[in-house]
């Protein structure tokens, strides 16, 4: 059963349509990549499965035992973070928030989970270092962390190896294969890295003026892949 | 020195210096907890703003000859920082300039107002100490400073009851949201926690000085340490000590009580930027 489907979705802002009944579903251990151009409705689709926007038509259904919240979130970086005084620790640990419901602090389950997952990124000797003196490709791994202690099986990633040099990105990539692969976990990613997501994805979903919808392998044979290649492409 | 001392002593003997000590030292506690997601958040100018605000309210209450002005102008200043907040977050209307123009405006309606109504012989100086603070202080009633105990200690209360949560908020508020955090109940409720300490804050400093007891301990702290909790700690002892020292020193040099407490904040910033800049070169 999927954990995530979408119905008809039509979304946009304000009464403006950017895409239209769209159908797609994510399955336990599926790899979701979302490609497309910029304006494309990329970031308001993420939203929307986030539940931070409502769609204008159709319905985001969750199923298998899956609640929204349960999603862990990977956000773009913002300016605030630049300069945001706060420890590798203090940021994984908030990942936990959710699972907090009314309880104000955290307990030690909160705690075993954090430290958990600060191991499983290889961040434990980092975890007492300032956030803004950490490298790129550091912080990426922490906020990271961070989704991985709200999630048990589906992270949503926005953009992650934006701004980070070739080589942190395919480490990033492979960590992230290594989740997806060996753990079990979901993943669905906005990109526009199309090479990445052709070569690490099990789905593609490319939105833009035609809308496809499949596996790795019909998108290669699709028009919507051929002619994203021929013109983006490098020979990859 | 020692005739210094004897003059704090006797002054200490006298309960209204007592309560000025205790009720400066509660605002400048909360006040300094809230500075450190206000000014995280990119929110500073909103304290700067809320405090004309209270401003305009106080004139006001001062025309239609309240002797309980505390309420009128803790509403007035809670409802505008809740919609100061609302215009913040709406990307479409400037909200800088939304602030800037709720602010000024409430200034100049504060001091027409005081003008053409006047309620004593000295208009200069009644304004005169609205801003700067002067003696409100020291002139506080038993059940003001009750009044203050009780909205200072509700509102560290609440900062440490939500500081996870606020932490989440000012930190990655789509993460915090996504997670299923009430970032809107969280950032509501910060509004109405500085507007609270911002009237309560006009008694010590004044309303156009108290931006820098929000603002000054929170950047100091985070010239040396690095951890939101570490920052949290520093900021508020930095706060007391900055109220507690402002507050002797006026009592025994003669100064005003705001100014010398904001320039004690400066002098802290100034020495901590020092060392964080000392102890980041070396640690680089």
């Amino acid at each position: 059963m999927a954990l995530i489907t979408c119905q008809d979705l039509t979304l946009g802002y304000e009464g403006r349509e950017i895409l239209e009944k769209l159908n797609f579903a994510v399955r336990p251990g599926e790899y979701l990549c979302i490609v497309g151009e910029n304006g494309s409705g990329k970031s308001t689709l993420m939203r929307t499965l986030l539940g931070l926007q409502p769609p204008l038509g159709g319905r985001v259904l969750t199923g298998d035992g899956f609640a929204r919240n349960e999603i862990g979130y990977l956000p773009q970086q913002t300016p605030v973070q630049r300069d945001f005084p706060a420890s590798v620790w203090e940021i994984v640990l908030s990942g936990c928030q959710g699972r907090c419901g009314r309880r104000p602090f955290y307990g030690p389950a909160e705690r075993a989970l954090a430290r958990e997952n600060l191991a499983r990124l290889e961040l434990t000797d980092l975890s007492r270092r300032c956030y803004r003196e950490l490298s790129g490709g550091q912080q990426q791994r922490v906020l990271l962390a961070r989704a991985l202690c709200a999630t048990r099986r589906l992270l949503l990633l926005d953009e992650p190896v934006s701004g980070l040099d070739p080589h942190v990105t395919a480490e990033l990539y492979r960590l992230i294969e290594r989740l997806n692969r060996q753990e079990g976990i979901t993943v669905i990613m906005v990109s526009h890295d199309i090479a990445a997501a052709v070569r690490y994805a099990s789905h593609i979903l490319h939105l833009g003026e035609t809308v496809f919808y499949g596996t790795r392998e019909s998108y290669l044979q699709s028009p919507a892949g051929r002619r994203f290649f021929m013109e983006g492409g490098n020979g990859q | 020195m020692t005739g210094a001392i004897e003059k704090l002593a006797l002054y200490l003997t006298y309960p209204f210096v007592r309560y000025a000590l205790i009720v400066g030292v509660l605002i400048a506690l909360c006040s300094s907890l809230l500075g450190v997601p206000l000014v995280l958040k990119r929110f500073s100018y909103i304290g700067d703003g809320l405090s004309h605000v209270a401003f305009g309210a106080m004139a006001v209450a001062a025309v239609l000859g309240l002797t309980d002005r505390m309420p009128l102008v803790l509403g007035v200043t809670i409802v505008c920082a809740v919609i100061l907040l609302r215009t913040g977050q709406n990307a479409r209307v400037q909200g800088d300039a939304a602030v800037a123009m709720l602010s000024v405006g409430s200034l100049a309606v504060g001091y027409l107002l005081m003008n053409l109504y006047p309620t004593s012989g000295n208009v200069s100086g009644d304004v005169c100490s609205t801003l700067f603070g002067s003696t409100s202080i020291l002139t506080l009633t038993r059940g003001e400073v009750w009044l203050c105990a009780a909205l200072s200690a509700g509102s560290v209360a609440a900062f440490a009851v939500f500081y996870n949560k606020i932490f989440a908020v000012t930190f990655d508020e789509s993460f915090a949201r996504s997670a299923g955090t009430n970032a809107e109940l969280c950032n509501l409720l910060m509004a109405v926690v500085t507007a609270v300490i911002i009237v309560l804050a006009m008694n010590l400093v004044g309303s156009l000085l108290i931006s820098a007891l929000v603002i000054f301990p929170a950047l100091s702290a985070m010239r040396v340490f690095r951890s939101f909790r570490s920052v949290t700690v520093c900021a508020a002892a930095v706060s007391v000590v900055c109220a507690l020292a402002g507050i002797l020193i006026s009592i025994v040099a003669g100064t005003p009580v705001g100014s010398t407490i904001v320039a004690a904040d400066m002098a802290v910033f100034a020495l901590f930027s020092l060392a964080g800049a000392i102890k980041g070169g070396a640690f680089q």
